[in-house]
């Protein structure tokens, strides 16, 4: 519902919404700032908006004390692995609730998002002994299936909305021309829905990357996604500031370069069935 | 080879028998409409014979074969959606040959066959573009060239024309008659819209609340309406209804007169009536004569005609048209 | 409308979804009631046995408990109704013809994209802390005394660090929403003399119902289970200050190492949860036509 305004109201608007955002986003723009000064810089007072000898030292630090390219390929693996495993398991149920609704269906999905509100803290025991036993503990596997449970119900349901758009006499034409069940799903059905199902791939690979529960109690050493990276590289080492916040920074800028690149696509299907 | 044959076909939803009963038997080449208003349940009987929704009771046979319990593939048949239901994904080119791929046929034969009803549909330049670049009558086409290339045994059209402005319908009905001339094939088409199935078909289906009113040619419907129903569905404008003394003097019920059949003078007839509102096409005009103890009966006269609001005018139907119904609505042949 | 043999493909396709969440819940959950009525600490594994209801008398019973319900409805809704109330003026400030509309809304999603130990980590360190965070400095700028967020004022600031980090996303599904506004139903509404105020208050606002509905109930479910950023910024303290359900069971689980007693309070928590949950679907699920 963009609207034309007058110049000067147009003016007023650009700075107060200019002003807003740059607030909302300055918290991280200040881990950036911080994250190239030196330690000395970091914890001076006044505090230096610029830094007179910013420094790559605390990357390279960082990068040099710990092994930062396994946490990464950690999370990368978990978090498409779990999203990906999701969405081949959420397509076919979105699809039957979608196109072949019954009187159980709202329910169903209620139910499936009602999972997700019991809290991980208050199961935390059984699955860690589960994980244990089963010798799911610490490995990526463990964590793609535990994370994509997680996330399954979103899945779902985001589909589900997305799928009720699309007209259902076009999965019937499929059905005329002889199509099974199968073909309708891959050559009609997903083809059309490719900007929900990318914008749930992106909604649920940033879930993914930034969950800091599970990532951490079900796993040690071998499968620790940058989520443990940073909980063990903050408890020890301190208020070293510029260390802190350049492995913060190292921890979230993979998802956050992806997440501006493909913003579009992940905002495209970020409705919940609540824009009709 | 395309007949399909219904035997006491049912359809509920829970509760409700949208169908109660239904047999009918479509020959083999063979343009039917089904027509009735909405809620009639046209478009599930048509869904029933795709395979789209199961029947809770009877068989449905395809050129003797019983295919009661057939998915929609297997039954041979081609289906028009109201929607078109073109895959917005895919090129005018793969739309049409997508049952085809399903159907497994190799690249060259599906090639050859698109390319072929393309030309029948005028749609040779448009084969590379998506659905959402072509009008509403290229949409239209390209839904019935993904039809015929499959060579079904019968066409089923739901209600293809309702999304078209009214001068594009004119050129389809055209169309869609002229592609039975040439290929010969069963089609079954549902509208609400009787003037479609007086032009198009050669036998009309009347429904009205899942049952089947009258089954016969467009001039039979229009001349031996076999009730009140059917009467005053076929024809525009709707057939006059009277009933009362008037009606008894007919040994009826009701009496039914088309607006065409009443001739109009200004100085005698049988019923002397006020003109009302009228309206003025240049090649006839519609009045509306309130006749007193009869009521208000339209009349169309042929051409224009010099009678203003208010004046007298006189009535009289003409002979042999009047239609006899009893009181169950019923006609009295 | 479709037929038998669809209807049965689609029972099966969704089965594996239901089975697998079935599972997934259903295991955790009977071990956690079965180890909710037993003695069960790891500082004394050779002890154990059945204790009836004792686990949740002790949990019921201890001086957190109400506190941490409170702390935790207060956490939900306080990053409820500020995200939702932000998040609507962002929206409509950003859904304004103004420029560089595109950066503007990478500027604001951005906080969406950290991971909860970075944003509770950034927010302790480098804006509240006391000595060397930013805001310190600003007090002393102004002459005045830091003021101690986490210290004096933990649920606050735990709930502005959480509201921090959930505003991009009210915002984006509130932007949506607002975007699927047709400008011709608020041109009727100016040609009828709506004022601002009344264009939002009748026109936009039930407009955003749907999307508000949403927001709700999908951050209720990420909220009610906030662990994270209370570990790494207060750990439930002082005292017990900051301590929600999920802390305190935490507490018992790894602090106190009571299995029993964290699992009663596990199971309370589920109780709890499913009381939100059923509370909150019957109030939006109709709403939400989903």
């Amino acid at each position: 519902m963009a609207r034309a305004l007058s110049p000067r109201r147009r003016l007023l608007t650009t700075i107060a919404a200019w002003f807003v955002a740059l607030l909302i986003f300055f918290p991280v723009l200040w881990m950036l700032i911080t994250s190239f000064k030196t330690e000395a810089s970091a914890v001076a007072s006044p505090p230096e908006l610029f830094s007179a000898d910013w420094t790559f030292e605390n990357y390279t630090e960082v990068w040099a004390r710990s092994d930062y390219p396994r946490f990464f390929w950690n999370s990368v693996v978990i978090s498409i692995g779990s999203t990906l495993l999701g969405l081949a398991i959420a397509i076919p149920a979105a699809w039957s609730m979608a196109f072949v609704p019954t009187k159980r269906t709202k329910d169903l999905l209620m139910w499936m998002l009602s999972t997700k509100m019991m809290p991980a803290v208050a199961v935390m025991i059984p699955l860690y002994l589960v994980f244990q036993r089963v010798g799911l503990f610490d490995t990526k596997i463990g964590l793609v299936l535990a994370l994509m449970l997680m996330n399954l119900p979103i899945i779902v349901w985001m589909l589900y909305t997305y799928f009720r758009e699309i007209p259902g006499e076009i999965l019937e034409a499929a059905r005329m021309d002889g199509a099974s069940l199968w073909n309708e799903i891959v050559y009609v059905l997903t083809p059309m829905a490719v900007p929900g199902i990318a914008s749930t791939l992106l909604l649920n690979v940033i879930l993914a990357w930034n969950e800091a529960f599970w990532t951490i109690t079900l796993t040690t050493t071998k499968a620790a996604p940058l989520s443990a990276f940073i909980a063990s590289f903050s408890a020890p080492q301190g208020l070293f500031y510029a260390k802190l916040s350049a492995a913060s920074t190292m921890a979230i800028a993979p998802i956050l370069i992806l997440g501006w690149f493909s913003q579009k696509q992940l905002v495209r299907g970020l409705t919940f069935g609540a824009v009709k | 080879m395309g007949k399909i044959t219904l035997r006491n076909v049912a359809k509920r939803f829970g509760e409700v028998a949208v169908i109660p009963d239904i047999n009918l038997d479509i020959e083999d080449g063979e343009f039917v409409v089904f027509v009735g208003p909405s809620g009639c349940g046209k478009s599930t009987l048509l869904r029933l014979i795709a395979g789209l929704e199961d029947v809770s009771d009877g068989t449905i046979e395809i050129d003797g074969v019983n295919a009661t319990d057939l998915p929609p593939a297997k039954r041979g048949l081609a289906m028009v959606f109201q929607s078109y239901a073109l895959y917005p994904h895919m090129t005018v080119r793969k739309n049409i040959a997508f049952p085809l791929k399903m159907a497994g046929l190799d690249p060259a034969e599906i090639e050859r066959k698109v390319d072929g009803a393309a030309k029948v549909l005028n749609l040779s330049n448009y084969l590379e573009r998506r659905p959402g670049q072509l009008s509403g009558g290229q949409r239209q086409r390209v839904a019935i060239g993904r039809a015929i290339v499959r060579e079904p045994k019968a066409f089923l059209f739901d209600e293809p024309l309702s999304n078209l402005d009214a001068a594009l319908r004119v050129n389809m009905r055209i169309e869609i008659s002229e592609l039975h001339q040439t290929l010969k094939t069963t089609m079954i088409y549902v509208t609400h819209d009787q003037v479609e199935a007086m032009t198009m078909a050669d036998k009309i289906v009347v429904l009205n609340a899942g049952r089947i009113e009258q089954v016969g040619s467009p001039l039979e419907l229009y001349r031996r309406p076999a009730n009140l129903f059917v009467a005053g569905f076929i024809g525009s404008p709707k057939m006059n209804f009277i009933e009362g003394s008037e009606a008894k003097l007919h040994n009826a019920a009701t009496i039914g007169i088309r607006p065409e059949h009443i001739d109009l003078s200004t100085s005698a007839g049988t019923w002397k009536g006020t003109v009302g509102m009228s309206e003025h096409l240049g090649s006839d005009t519609f009045m509306r004569v309130t006749v007193e103890g009869l009521g208000m009966l339209t009349v169309r006269a042929s051409g224009e005609v010099s009678v203003q609001q208010g004046d007298t005018v006189w009535l009289t139907p003409q002979d042999g048209k009047l239609h006899h119904f009893d009181a169950n609505g019923k006609s009295l042949a | 409308m479709s037929t038998q043999s669809t209807r049965l493909a689609a029972r099966l396709m969704v089965a594996p979804s239901v089975i697998l969440l079935f599972i997934w819940m259903i295991v955790p959950l009977a071990m956690t009631l079965y180890f909710s009525f037993r003695l069960y600490r790891l500082l004394s594994p050779e002890r154990t046995g059945w204790v009836g209801f004792n686990n949740y008398i002790w949990f019921l019973n201890s001086p957190d408990f109400w506190l941490a319900i409170w702390n935790t409805l207060a956490l939900v809704g306080g990053v409820l109704v500020i995200t939702v109330v932000l998040g609507t003026l962002v929206a409509l400030l950003i859904d304004q013809p103004v420029k560089g509309q595109g950066v503007l809304r990478i500027l604001v999603i951005a906080p969406f994209f950290v991971m909860p130990p970075v944003a509770a980590s950034i927010w302790e360190n480098l804006f509240m802390h006391p000595q060397n965070g930013l805001f310190a400095a600003i007090s002393r700028g102004f002459g005045a005394q830091p003021i101690l967020f986490l210290e004096q004022h933990p649920m606050p600031s735990v709930i502005a660090i959480v509201a921090w980090e959930w505003l991009p996303f009210a915002t984006l599904i509130l932007l949506t929403a607002l975007q699927s506004l047709s400008s011709e139903q608020i041109e009727a509404a100016e040609m009828d003399g709506a004022s601002a105020f009344s264009r939002f208050r009748y026109i936009i606002l039930p407009h955003l119902t749907r999307a508000i509905t949403a927001v709700i109930l999908i951050q209720t479910i990420f909220l009610l289970g906030i662990f994270g950023e209370i570990y790494t910024t207060t750990q439930g303290g002082p005292g017990s200050a900051s301590t929600t359900l999920p802390y305190m069971i935490f507490k018992q689980a790894i602090v106190a190492k009571d299995i029993g007693r964290a699992a009663a309070g596990g199971i309370i928590a589920v109780i709890l949860a499913n009381i939100v949950a059923v509370f909150l679907m019957r109030g939006l699920g109709k709403n939400l036509d989903a």
